[in-house]
C-alpha cells in the first residue's frame, strides 16, 4: 500500500485532528482569563481547510486506502461537506457563547467532527464503529457542558446510558453479521451473503445495526431520549448533534443498507425502514403538538424529520439514495439555522424557553424573528425553501417505488406540523403580554458579527436549496451513482468470506 | 468435560448477573461483576480464544472493577434506596427483553446445523497462534481503527477534563 494513497484519502481528517490537537497544546498554554475567540477561529479555520481538501478529493476519483477500509467516493465527500459546513455554522454561531472553557469545547466539537467524518467514508464496520464512538463520546460531553445548569446533567447522563446501550446493539450486529457472512466490510458483506449458510443470522445482524443506528438517529422507537437531551444540551451544541452525527450515521445506514444488504435482501429490510418512518413520522409530528417549550418542539420535530428522511430508504437505490443526500442537507441548512436563532435570542442563560417567551420576538429583533420564521417554514416545507425540495424528491422517490401508502402517510403528517410550527411563527409575530414582556426583555439584544455571519450561512443554504437546487441535486445524483457504482465493483470472492478468516495475511 | 466446564461456568455466570442486579450494596454487587466476568473469561478459554480471556482478566477484572471498588469506597456510598419502578419499564421492559432473548434463541438454534460447534480449546487441528494473527490483523487489515482509538482515548481525556473541571 503506497503512503500517498493512505495519506491523500484522508486528509481531510487528518488536517481536523492536528487542528484540534493544535487547540488542546494552545489552551494549555494561555493563560486564565484571556480570551479563547482566536482558539475558535483556528478551529473554524481548520475546518474551512478540510472542507477545502475534501472538495479537492472530488477530483481524485475513488480512493481507497488501508487495506480497503476507508473508500472516499463522491458520496463520503457529499457528507464530509455537509458535516464540515454544520461545524463551521455552529462553531461561528457560539464563538461568544461559552464564558469559560471554551478551548474544550472547539477542540470536542473538532474531534467530534473527526468521527463523523470518518463513519461517512470507511466501509469497513469496525471503522464505523470507532468513528461512531468518537463522535457519541464527544456529543456527550458537549451535551452536560452548562455545568451549572441541572438539566445539562441530566441531559448528559441521559444521553450517555442511553446511547452506551444503543452502541452495544449496533457492536452486536457487527459480531452476527461476521457470524454469518465472515466479514465485517461492507463489500465482504454484501459478498458473503450469497453464500451464507445463515441467513437470519444475516438478517438479525442487520435489525440489530438498524437499532443502534435508529437510536443515533433518533428514529421511534428509540427516540425517547431526544427531548430530554435537546432540552438540557446548550442551543447551540443542540444545533449540532441533531444535524451532523444524524447525517454521518445516515450515512452509514445507507452504505449498510444500499451496499452492504443489497437488492437480495432489500425487500425484507425495507419493511422495517418502512415501519421505522412511519412510526417516527406520526410519533414526532404528535409529540410536537403538545409541546410548550421550543427547543422540546424542536426535538419532536428532529424525530419527525429523521422519519422523513427514512421515507427514501424504501425508494429503489439511485433515486433514494440521491433524495436522503439532499434531504440531509437541506434538514442540515434548516436546523442549524433554527437553533442558531434560539442560541441568539435566548443567550447563555436560555432566558426565552416556551412559546410565551418568543411572544413578540420580531418586534424587539426584527431581523431574527424573520429568520425563524423563514426557517420555520422551511421546516414546514413550504415552496421556495430547502425544506420543500427535500420532501418533494424523498416522497416522489417513494411513490415511484410504489410505497404510495408511506408518502401519504408523510404527506399527513407534514399537515400536522404545520400547526406547531405555525404556533411558534405566530408568538414570534404576536405583541408581548406587557407584564410578562419587562422580565424576559433582553439587555443586549446585539447579534456579533459571526453568529450573523453563521445564521446568514444557514438561512442562506435553505433559500439556495429551495431556490436552486439544481447544483446540490446534481451533486447529490453524482454521490447517490458512486456508491451504486462502487458497490456493483465487489469481487464475486473479497479475502476474507470463508467463515474460518483467521488465516495469516502475507504482508 | 467441554459440556462440565460449561455447565459450571455457565452458571457461575448467569448467577453473579442475577446477585449483581439483586444486591442492595454497591460493593457485593461489584464483586458479583468479577466472578461473572472470570467465568466469561473461562468460556472464553474453553472456546479456544485464550488471547481474549487473557484481555478479559486483565481489563475487566482487573482495571475496570479496581476502579468500580476505589469509586465506590470513595463515595462512600451505601446501600441502595429503594425506589418504586416506573410503571412503563415494567410493563414494556421484561416483556421485550424476553422478547428479544426469544427471538436471539430462536434464530440460533434454527441455523445450529450451519454453525459448526468447538472443542475445548479451539480447532486445534490448524496450527495457527491466535495471538499471531490477531496482531497481523491489527497492524495490517485493522490497523486504521487501530489507530483512531488514540483519537478516541484523547476525547475521553478531554471529556474527563471538562467533567472535573470547576464551575467559576
Amino acid at each position: 500500500m503506497p503512503l500517498s494513497a493512505s495519506l491523500t484519502a484522508l486528509l481531510p481528517e487528518y488536517v481536523l485532528t492536528l487542528t484540534g490537537v493544535l487547540i488542546m497544546l494552545i489552551e494549555a498554554v494561555l493563560k486564565p482569563g484571556t480570551s479563547r475567540k482566536p482558539l475558535g477561529w483556528l478551529a473554524i479555520a481548520g475546518t474551512t481547510v478540510t472542507g477545502i481538501l475534501s472538495f479537492y478529493q472530488l477530483h481524485l476519483g475513488v480512493l481507497t486506502a488501508f487495506s480497503g477500509s476507508i473508500q472516499v467516493d463522491a458520496f463520503s465527500i457529499f457528507f464530509h461537506l455537509l458535516i464540515g459546513s454544520v461545524v463551521v455554522a455552529t462553531l461561528l454561531g457560539s464563538l461568544d457563547y461559552f464564558e469559560s472553557n471554551a478551548g474544550e469545547y472547539y477542540a470536542l466539537v473538532l474531534f467530534g467532527a473527526v468521527g463523523m467524518m470518518l463513519m461517512t467514508c470507511s466501509v469497513e464496520l469496525l471503522m464505523v464503529f470507532v468513528g461512531l464512538e468518537i463522535s457519541s463520546i464527544s456529543t456527550y460531553i458537549l451535551a452536560g457542558f452548562r455545568k451549572g445548569e441541572g438539566t445539562a446533567v441530566e441531559s448528559s447522563i441521559k444521553y450517555f446510558l442511553l446511547g452506551s446501550f444503543a452502541t452495544a446493539f449496533f457492536l452486536y450486529g457487527i459480531a452476527l453479521a461476521y457470524g454469518a457472512t465472515g466479514s465485517t466490510s461492507i463489500a465482504g458483506i454484501s459478498a458473503g451473503l450469497g453464500s451464507s449458510a445463515t441467513p437470519r443470522m444475516a438478517f438479525l445482524a442487520l435489525a440489530m445495526m438498524l437499532i443502534g443506528l435508529g437510536f443515533k438517529v433518533s428514529a421511534a422507537p428509540f427516540h425517547l431520549w431526544t427531548p430530554d437531551v435537546y432540552q438540557g444540551a446548550p442551543a447551540p451544541v443542540v444545533g449540532l448533534m441533531s444535524t451532523a452525527p444524524k447525517a454521518a450515521a445516515f450515512a452509514v445506514l445507507l452504505r449498510v443498507t444500499f451496499c452492504g444488504f443489497p437488492p437480495l435482501m432489500q425487500h425484507r429490510w425495507s419493511m422495517l425502514l418502512w415501519g421505522l418512518a412511519a412510526l417516527s413520522m406520526t410519533i414526532g409530528n404528535l409529540g410536537a403538538l403538545k409541546q410548550t417549550n421550543v427547543k422540546r418542539m424542536l426535538a419532536y420535530s428532529s424525530i419527525a424529520h429523521a422519519g422523513y428522511l427514512l421515507v427514501a430508504f424504501s425508494a429503489l437505490a439511485p433515486a433514494g439514495i440521491a433524495a436522503a443526500c439532499f434531504y440531509a442537507l437541506s434538514y442540515a441548512a434548516m436546523n442549524v439555522g433554527a437553533f442558531a436563532v434560539v442560541t441568539q435570542a435566548g443567550g447563555y442563560k436560555e432566558t426565552l424557553r416556551s412559546f410565551e417567551d418568543y411572544r413578540g420576538l420580531a418586534i424587539r429583533r426584527p431581523v431574527l424573528g424573520f429568520l425563524l420564521a423563514f426557517l420555520l417554514l422551511s421546516l414546514v416545507g413550504i415552496p421556495f425553501t430547502g425544506g420543500f425540495f427535500g420532501k418533494f424528491y424523498v416522497f416522489s422517490a417513494a411513490i415511484q417505488a410504489g410505497h404510495v401508502w408511506l408518502a401519504i402517510i408523510g404527506l399527513i403528517n407534514s399537515g400536522v406540523a404545520c400547526y406547531y410550527y405555525l404556533r411558534l411563527l405566530s408568538s414570534v409575530y404576536t405583541k408581548p403580554v406587557e407584564s410578562a414582556s419587562v422580565a424576559t426583555f433582553d439587555p443586549t439584544p446585539v447579534v456579533s458579527v459571526p453568529a450573523g455571519i453563521g445564521l446568514a450561512l444557514a438561512a442562506a443554504a435553505t433559500l439556495m436549496l429551495g431556490i436552486m437546487p439544481g447544483h446540490v441535486l446534481h451533486l447529490a445524483n453524482y454521490a447517490s451513482s458512486s456508491l451504486r457504482i462502487t458497490s456493483a465493483q465487489v469481487p464475486p470472492s473479497a479475502p476474507f468470506t470463508s467463515v474460518t478468516p483467521l488465516t495469516n495475511q502475507p504482508k | 468435560m467441554q459440556l462440565a466446564l460449561f455447565i459450571v461456568f455457565g452458571a457461575l455466570a448467569l448467577g453473579g448477573a442475577l446477585n449483581l442486579l439483586l444486591q442492595r450494596h454497591p460493593i457485593y454487587s461489584a464483586l458479583s461483576l468479577v466472578v461473572v466476568m472470570m467465568s466469561l473469561a473461562v468460556l472464553y478459554w474453553s472456546l479456544g480464544a485464550e488471547f481474549l480471556a487473557a484481555a478479559q482478566v486483565i481489563v475487566y477484572s482487573g482495571a475496570i472493577m479496581v476502579l468500580f471498588v476505589f469509586v465506590i469506597m470513595l463515595l462512600n456510598a451505601g446501600k441502595e434506596e429503594q425506589t418504586q419502578g416506573s410503571r412503563a419499564a415494567y410493563s414494556v421492559g421484561f416483556p421485550g427483553a424476553a422478547a428479544i432473548f426469544c427471538l436471539l434463541s430462536f434464530v440460533f438454534l434454527s441455523e445450529r446445523g450451519s454453525l459448526q460447534s468447538t472443542n475445548i480449546g479451539g480447532d486445534l487441528s490448524s496450527a495457527v497462534d491466535n495471538i499471531a494473527v490477531l496482531s497481523a490483523m491489527l497492524f495490517t487489515r485493522q490497523l486504521l481503527p487501530f489507530e483512531v482509538t488514540s483519537v478516541l482515548i484523547l476525547v475521553a481525556i478531554l471529556g474527563a477534563v471538562v467533567l472535573a473541571r470547576r464551575e467559576q
